[in-house]
Formats: structure tokens, sequence, C-alpha cells
């Protein structure tokens, strides 16, 4: 179990510094994901099931997804062909996903070791969290779903304002894109008088 | 350790989105070392604790990505590497 531990951590660890280091802001997202895979099972074995469950789904779901969103938003464009077969290559996603695999067998095998024996730790169930939760904590789950409520609008007002804004660079590629097509009919019609 | 990293992160890179995942980083290792506590206590304030910086992480990130795609619409160039670059 601590062997286990250990080894987490050093997968954690290792993926972090790999991912700050990278040029390449989708091959550092791959290994942060691989990172919060590892927190994830260094908190399944301290005793902490349900935030493993929850450090999956929010973290290594849905905030990298919007990294991901982002990332690809802001990619769009003449070398998105190129760009997508350099990153189909296997050398791209064969690190993260061996150290995932690493990761997965280290959590079966975690698993299958503390079903057998008896578990010495203690493991806060999420009943004891809820309890917890809403018990002495009112206060401050007010707090967050404030906080949350907050970040919601903020995301919302700067999203807007980002949109109106590409509304106002999109007219302006239009009319560029419109001066082009009238050398383009230009050029094609000097083609065809001289033709005729 | 990951803290550390995740600071080095933070100071060394100057893209935007690399900065946002430093500081995603930074947010995990506090809540991990919630959680250890929590482990070594055998109290589950820590992992509330942990609760709340994982909602304030969603919160941050959203509105920080919504600045990054503000930003980005400003520098009108196309390649997202040097777009990103912070000057000044």
């Amino acid at each position: 179990m601590l062997i286990a531990f250990y080894f987490a951590a050093l997968i954690a660890v290792l993926t972090t510094a790999i991912a700050i280091t990278r040029r390449h802001a989708v091959h550092a997202l791959l290994y942060l994901i691989v990172s919060l895979l590892a927190v994830a099972v260094v908190f399944y074995i301290i005793g902490a099931p349900f935030l493993a469950a929850l450090e999956l789904i929010i973290d290594a779901g849905a905030i990298m997804v919007l990294f991901l969103f982002v990332i690809m938003m802001l990619n769009i464009g003449e070398r998105a062909t190129e760009v997508e077969t350099t990153w189909l290559k296997p050398a791209v996603w064969a690190g993260p996903s061996a150290l995932a695999t690493v990761l997965i067998a280290e959590l079966i095998l975690v698993a299958v070791t503390s079903g057998s024996s008896a578990a010495p730790m203690h493991v806060v169930t999420p009943k004891e969290i809820g309890v917890s939760l809403f018990g002495p904590y009112a206060i401050a789950v007010e707090l967050v779903s404030l906080l949350l409520m907050a970040g919601l609008v903020g995301a919302y007002h700067l999203g807007r304002r980002a949109v109106r804004e590409e509304e106002q660079f999109g007219t302006g590629t239009d009319a560029r894109r419109a001066v082009f097509g009238r050398d383009a009919v230009h050029a094609g019609s000097d083609r065809t008088s001289h033709a005729a | 350790m990951l803290f550390t990293l995740g600071l080095i992160g933070l100071l060394t890179r100057r893209n935007l989105i690399f900065t946002l995942m430093s500081v995603e980083v930074m947010l995990n290792a506090s809540g991990l070392a919630f959680v250890a506590g929590s482990y070594q206590w055998g109290r589950p304030d820590g992992q509330i604790m942990f609760l709340f910086i994982l909602a304030m992480a969603a919160a941050e990130v959203s509105v920080g990505l919504a600045l990054f795609l503000q930003f980005h619409r400003r520098h009108p160039a196309l390649d997202s590497d040097t777009a990103s670059e912070m000057r000044g």
C-alpha cells in the first residue's frame, strides 16, 4: 500500500514536471490529465474514495474539457489539418497512455488487496462528508455557491463581449474576402477577355 | 512538491494557458495537503476544504479562460503560441 502511494505520488510529480515544460499546450494538457489521475489514485489510497471520484469528474473531466475547448477554438485555421496529422503521431500519446496504464494497474492492485485484507485505515465515507458539510459548514457552502454564481456571471459577461468583438472582426474579414473575391472576378474577366 | 512545480511553471512560462494550468496544479497541491491532513487526524474537515477548493478552481478556470479568449481576440494573429505571449 505504501509502495503504491509513493508510486502514484512519483507519477504525479513526474507528469506535472513534464506538463509545465512542454512547448505545445495540448501535450501539456495530456500530461496534466495524467497528473490529476495520479492525484485521484493518491486520494483513493489515503482513504478518500469520494474525493477521488470528484477529482476525476470535476477536475480531470470538466475543467480539462474546458481547457481543451479553448485551445481548439484558438487553433482553427488553415494549419488545422497539418497540425492534426502531427498530433496523431504515436509519440504524442504514447507517454501519457503508458503512465495512465501504470496508474490503472496500480489502482486495480490496491482495490484487490484492500478488498481481501481488512482495511486498517479510517476511510471517510460520503455520508460523513455530507453530514459535516451541511452541519457546521453550511455558511461556507452558501459562500461557495455565491462564488460559483459570480464566476458564472463573470464568464458569461466576458464570453459575450468576446463574441461581439468576434462579430466585428468577422465583418472585417468578410470585407477583406469580398475585396479578394472582386480581385478574383477581375482576374477571371481579364482572362476571359484575353481568351476572347 | 507539486506546489513548487506549479510555482515554477507560473514563474517561468509566459503563455497564458500554461499560467492557468500552473494555478490549477497549485490548487491541486494545496488540496492534496488538506486531504493528507484529514487522513492524518481521521476527520472529514480537510476533505470539505478540498471540496471548496475544487469549486473555487472551477470558477477561477472558467473566468480565466473567458479572459484568455478576450485577450486573444485583441491580438489579430492566427498563431496562438505567439499571440498568447504576454508583453510588458
